[in-house]
């Protein structure tokens, strides 16, 4: 069992405009020490799930159905007592705007010597000593003597730090961060990606990182889920989503980022946006933009399949690479027809897989 | 390059900003400048994209405002069409507009909320006397329709837009005056991937068309260097280094350009580059370090001749210095016990054990102990007397190097450790061709 | 299934996506009908919306009910004739209804107080039914009430238009152009704000004598303050979108940069706090009336109402104070109830605030 499990968990928000549906049938799993990569344009539905795992799902949303089984126990089923022990404790959160996530009015001392007495009942001398340490083992030097300035006499970088150090003081097992470098400059960002990396390893946490960026979660992660339009539409681990993508999106994804040192004129992106999550298309919900869609599409919404078998897919108990698209489950006549290739390598599609096009004909 | 005048040549330009004070500090002369801008010169060539980059506050949004003297420049000229518009008189100005426009980084910010669409992009139109009546809608339908908008869009108000779609209206906007030259500060850095290409593949498009320049603002290398002809490095209000793409990452030079493309994260999982992680942050434009602004977190910072230091034992010492300078340094939160005390001040440091240059050692251990009664001022200068570099001294100016043009030492043949890496200039002639900053 | 033998490497830019075909999405026929929508109904700007939320607000709508209903009342209750200077329909009478039950100056000094009483309701006496009672001098309470709207009211509206017409052009000039005027301007303002409000106005009456316009004057000259405050903050923000950027570098001038980006987004707050002070200034004219320091004794406003009544509420006569003073309580209220709506209808849950001010950290 993993430690984090969660099943089919639908997420809506009763809004004047409509229902949202923000997630739809989301499974995934974390594994103890994992880095696991949410990745997905803005209003995917990567923050709400984030917010749903720690029960933070304000009003007018709700937790429709689904379960977020973390060691076992079914979050949806604790009280908020069980829930307020958990958060902080276990789960952690990172925010991408430190500034906002700290108060203005304490010292960022006193807010993280707050949460360990809290959570550990620590004294509060114990609670001090133990909340400069974290701030020493996030890299803030002098910690002893920044630990009582206040949040505004921190530069971004250094707030995101405080941040951090706050998640860590009470060791969780699971790190959730929110797009913690995205407000960060790159020099900063690489800081504290370094940072989040060496916690991972020194102290075992699963991280849950979620970002837009692909270049963040191709240096971080170790599995993946691309998500659009509040569904997964492809889950693997992080070559294979890179050297060999299944979904169409995803395949969009990668053609539409600049990347140094290739000399393309023209990027190939998506044409249009994502759908709000109101009024989506039928069938795939990403046909308008697709440029594999066929009729089909518009009819049958894809289930996500083992890219191999054309199976439902197992993300809570398999590894193997899924994808919700149709050309996997034998439905599209035609073939998703694009081409990855890795400059410098013999093989230009995945090592040891058959056919270069990564197209998947009837089976 | 044609040999004729450049379409813009930015010359010494300087931007201060009045650092936040009271009524009294005012009154009492107390006013600090924020150098965001400090004496930068560059070129665009008709219908050719400079990219300019940098972290934030590094004064390149300051650099576009005062191109277009929407924020009056402090010192330096700005040459359009051969023309210093920094001495034009407000309607001279006006009739400028025509030929110069700006796009914004924030899509919901740029557009009047409560214009239609429509009132947005004839607002241009209306100012310049440029189209009316029939032929106005018509424009505007036009205008819409090439940035890639549905022209019945026209009667919507902004808010009903989605981020791209917005910031294609700004383009339109832009566009209306029939520009030479747009300033695009930031103008993907607020959008999604797939939309941030379809505008930057829009804005490529209407250059091949319309020939029209770019001074293309931006924080992200990747982005600029798909669209650049010719790219800028800026570090606290100084251009670094600027070349074209090719010259400038392969390989980087410049330290800071070095450390920069080293932490773009690189979107394949088997990317293995070697991280240049630079301490700490950029120092403030208030009161900006000495000689070259990077020396105090430069990886290659260039150790004084006299003595022998390993490259990572010195980067710890130049650290060492910039902390006494600032005093920032917390003594009473080590350990008691001069050797406990010392030992800790070195690993906070990064300081190894011993330097290898003994007479050196001595020297540091002189300043540790300075230190640790809190004698800062004068570890600070015990530290800057024995161990000089040009680094923190001499001010470097953009050089011609063969690949490009860069403002450090390294590359300075009158330096005489000389380049590290790279190759030197070939001549010292080239000296002379650089622009040199006032 | 990925092979981890494959070679790490320190080159950038080797993964290359070919075959990706977008212009078949853009060639193609829409697949269905679903059609990307835009983010919302078709052309509703934000006065529209900030209007339907309003409208369904009830506690406001009934405010504004209430409102036009003393208003229609103040309007209707007698006759409007035109002075015989005025230079259209001089002489004129451009308003024939007269709904109060008599004529407000209407004596019976003789009789003097009368209890509210209904019994006159059908027969109907020449000085009014009483419903109301009268006052010391006889005189119909409720024809009084009614048309002593005309002076409460119009001084609460007029007063708070010219502190508008004040506030505003000199709040918006500090808070745009900023530097010399802008210290100058708010300078005045703090020094005007260190006297109470009602200090300030008594001693402009004291200076100017009494009147209806002379009391009006001292309202707008502590009524200003605030809109000029308001304003100047909301332009210090708004001034920072990139829109107004974008208007400068298209050339604009100042003027129309101000009445066409800058004042119509920085209007909402000072529509508000506006809608709100009608309600104090009224009050504020009252009790400017209940000194005696306010319309001329024999007026029907409000407050003036009250003063001269002073005596008689101690002594009993109590509907001789009720009335106007329950007047005066409904139509603040019912100003309150409008401006907490409209505050709403602007303001759905913070609705944007976020501004960049370049500031140094
Ligand atoms: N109006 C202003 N008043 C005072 N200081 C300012 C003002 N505008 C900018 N600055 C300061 O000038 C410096 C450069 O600012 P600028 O906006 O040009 O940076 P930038 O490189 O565009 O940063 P970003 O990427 O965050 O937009 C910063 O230190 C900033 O705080
Ligand atoms: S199911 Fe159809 S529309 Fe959806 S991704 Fe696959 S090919 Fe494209
Ligand atoms: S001049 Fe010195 S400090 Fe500056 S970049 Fe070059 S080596 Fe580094
Ligand atoms: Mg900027």
């Amino acid at each position: 069992m993993a430690m984090l499990e969660v099943e089919d968990l639908n997420v809506r928000f009763y809004t004047e405009d409509g229902v949202v549906k923000a997630t739809n049938d989301l499974s995934y799993r974390v594994e103890a020490g994992e880095r696991f990569g949410v990745v997905g344009e803005s209003g995917a539905g990567k923050s709400v799930t984030s917010l749903a795992l720690m029960r933070l799902i304000d009003e007018p949303g709700v937790i429709e159905s689904g379960e977020i089984r973390f060691k076992g126990r079914n979050l949806l089923e604790m009280d908020e007592k069980e829930m307020r022990e958990l958060r902080g404790n276990e789960i952690a959160m990172i925010f991408q705007d430190a500034e906002t996530a700290l108060n203005p009015s304490y010292t960022v001392g006193e807010q993280i010597s707050e949460a360990i007495r809290y959570h550990l009942g620590l004294d509060e001398a114990a609670a001090r000593e133990r909340a400069i340490e974290t701030l020493e083992s996030v890299g803030i030097p002098s910690a002893a003597q920044r630990y009582s300035d206040y949040p505004h006499e921190f530069s971004g970088g250094m707030q995101q730090r405080v941040v951090i150090a706050i998640a860590l003081s009470c060791d969780p097992d699971l790190i959730i961060a929110d797009e913690p470098t995205t407000a960060l400059d790159v020099t900063i960002e690489a800081q504290i990606l370094e940072l989040l990396e060496e916690i991972a390893t020194e102290f075992d946490t699963a991280i849950q990182l979620i970002t837009h960026d692909l270049g963040v979660v191709a240096e971080f992660c170790d599995r993946v889920m691309v998500m659009y339009a509040g569904h997964p539409v492809e889950m693997a681990p992080v070559e294979d989503v890179y050297y060999d993508p299944q979904h169409p999106y995803t395949v969009g994804l990668m053609s539409s980022i600049p990347r140094i040192g290739d000399d393309r004129d023209r990027l190939q992106t998506i044409p249009g946006r994502m759908p709000d999550l109101i009024e989506m298309p039928p069938g795939c919900n990403f046909h308008p933009r697709c440029p594999y869609a066929e009729e089909s599409c518009t009819r049958v919404e894809p289930p996500l399949v083992d890219v191999e078998t054309g199976e439902p897919a197992d993300p809570i108990n398999s590894d193997a690479q899924a994808a919700a698209c149709l050309a996997h489950t034998g439905e599209l006549s035609g073939e998703l027809d694009y081409e990855v290739t890795v400059r410098g390598e013999d093989d230009p599609a995945v090592p040891g897989d058959a056919p270069s096009s990564a197209g998947v004909s009837d089976r | 390059m044609s040999g004729s005048e450049p379409l813009l040549r930015v010359e010494g330009l300087e931007k201060y900003y009045e650092s936040e004070s009271d009524f009294i500090d005012r009154l009492l002369g107390r006013q600090q400048n924020v150098k965001a801008v400090d004496g930068v010169s560059f070129e665009i060539n008709e219908g050719e994209t400079l990219g300019l980059v940098g972290e934030s506050g590094c004064g390149k949004s300051s650099i576009g405002r005062s191109i277009l003297r929407l924020r009056e420049p402090t010192a330096g000229s700005v040459y359009f069409k051969g023309q210093d518009i920094t001495t034009l008189s407000d309607s001279e100005l006006r009739d400028l507009r025509k030929e110069m426009q700006i796009i914004f980084q924030n899509p919901q910010s740029s557009l009047n909320p409560r214009l239609t669409v429509n009132d947005i992009i004839g607002e241009a139109l209306d100012i310049h006397g440029i189209e009316s009546g029939v032929s106005r809608d018509a424009r505007i339908k036009e205008l819409l329709d090439r940035v890639g908008l549905n022209a019945s869009h026209a009667n919507r108000y902004p808010h009903e837009f989605s981020g791209g779609q917005l910031q294609r209206i700004g383009i339109a906007r832009a566009l209306a005056v029939d520009p030479d030259f747009i300033v695009c500060d930031e103008p993907v850095s607020a959008l999604d991937v797939s939309v941030q290409a379809q505008i930057l593949n829009l804005l490529e498009d209407l250059q091949d068309e319309l020939g029209i320049a770019y001074l293309f603002i931006a924080h992200d290398l990747s982005v600029v260097e798909h669209i650049a002809d010719e790219i800028a490095v800026m570090y606290l209000g100084k251009i670094a280094e600027i070349g074209s793409p090719e010259e400038l990452f392969a390989p980087p030079q410049h330290p800071y350009t070095e450390a920069l493309l080293s932490a773009i994260p690189e979107p394949d999982p088997l990317w293995e580059g070697d991280r240049i992680l630079l301490e700490g942050s950029v120092p403030s434009p208030i009161d900006p370090p000495s000689g070259c602004k990077f020396h105090t977190r430069c990886p290659r910072v260039i150790p004084p001749a006299d003595y022998d230091f390993e490259q990572s034992e010195w980067r710890a010492v130049m650290s060492l210095r910039h902390r006494t300078r600032e005093a920032d340094i917390a003594v009473e939160t080590f350990d008691a016990g001069e050797a406990a005390l010392m030992e800790s001040l070195r690993d906070e440091l990064d300081l190894p054990p011993t330097l290898s240059d003994p007479e050196a050692e001595e020297v540091v251990q002189e300043a540790l102990r300075l230190v640790a009664d809190e004698e800062f001022a004068r570890a600070a200068s015990l530290l800057e007397e024995t161990f000089e570099t040009p680094c923190s001294t001499d001010e470097p100016v953009l050089r011609e190097t063969d690949a490009g043009r860069v403002a450090c030492h390294l590359f300075d043949p009158a330096y005489e450790s000389g380049p590290t890496r790279g190759t030197p200039t070939d001549d010292g002639s080239a000296a002379g061709s650089a622009t040199s900053d006032d | 299934m990925s092979s981890e033998t494959s070679q790490r490497t320190t080159e950038r830019g080797r993964i290359r996506v070919s075959g990706f075909d977008v212009e078949r999405v853009e060639s193609r026929d829409p697949l269905s009908s679903w059609e990307p929508d835009l983010q919302s109904e078709a052309g509703r700007g934000r006065l529209e919306y900030a209007w339907q939320r309003f409208k369904r607000n009830r506690l406001a709508l009934f405010g504004a009910a209430t409102i036009v209903f003393m208003v229609l009342l103040a309007v209707f209750s007698r006759p409007i004739s035109l002075p015989n200077g005025f230079p259209v329909l001089a002489g004129q009478t451009v308003q024939p209804f007269s709904l109060a039950p008599a004529d407000p100056a209407n004596q019976d000094v003789l009789t003097g107080y009368r209890e509210p009483t209904l019994e006159n309701l059908f027969s109907g006496t020449a000085t009014g039914l009483y419903l109301f009672g009268a006052d010391w001098a006889g005189r119909d309470i409720l024809s009084r009430v009614m048309y002593g709207g005309r002076w409460s009211l119009s001084i609460g509206f007029i007063a708070v238009a010219m502190a508008l017409l004040v506030g505003i052009p000199l709040g918006s000039i500090a808070g745009y152009y900023g530097g010399k005027v802008d210290e100058i301007i708010m300078r005045l303002v703090d020094l005007l704000y260190a006297f109470p409000f009602i200090v300030l106005a008594i001693a402009v009456i004291a200076v100017l004598g009494r009147g209806y316009w002379e009391m009006i004057l001292a309202l707008v000259v502590v009524g200003w303050l605030p809109y000029a405050r308001i304003i100047r903050g909301e332009i210090l923000s708004v001034k920072e979108n990139e829109y107004v950027t974008a208007a400068k570098a298209l050339g604009s001038r100042d003027r129309s940069i101000i009445t066409r980006h800058i004042l119509p987004n920085a209007m909402a707050p000072v529509i508000v706090q506006a809608t709100l002070s009608i309600g104090t200034t009224v009050l504020v004219a009252a009790a400017l009336g209940f000194i005696g320091l306010g319309l001329s004794p024999a007026s029907a406003e409000w407050g003036v109402m009250l003063n001269v009544e002073q005596d008689a509420i101690a002594r009993g006569r109590w509907w001789a104070g009720l009335f106007p003073g329950l007047a005066i309580f409904v139509f603040v209220m019912a100003i309150n109830l409008v401006g907490d709506g409209v505050r709403d209808a602007f303001d759905p849950q913070g609705d944007q605030s976020d501004t960049d001010t370049g500031g140094l950290r």
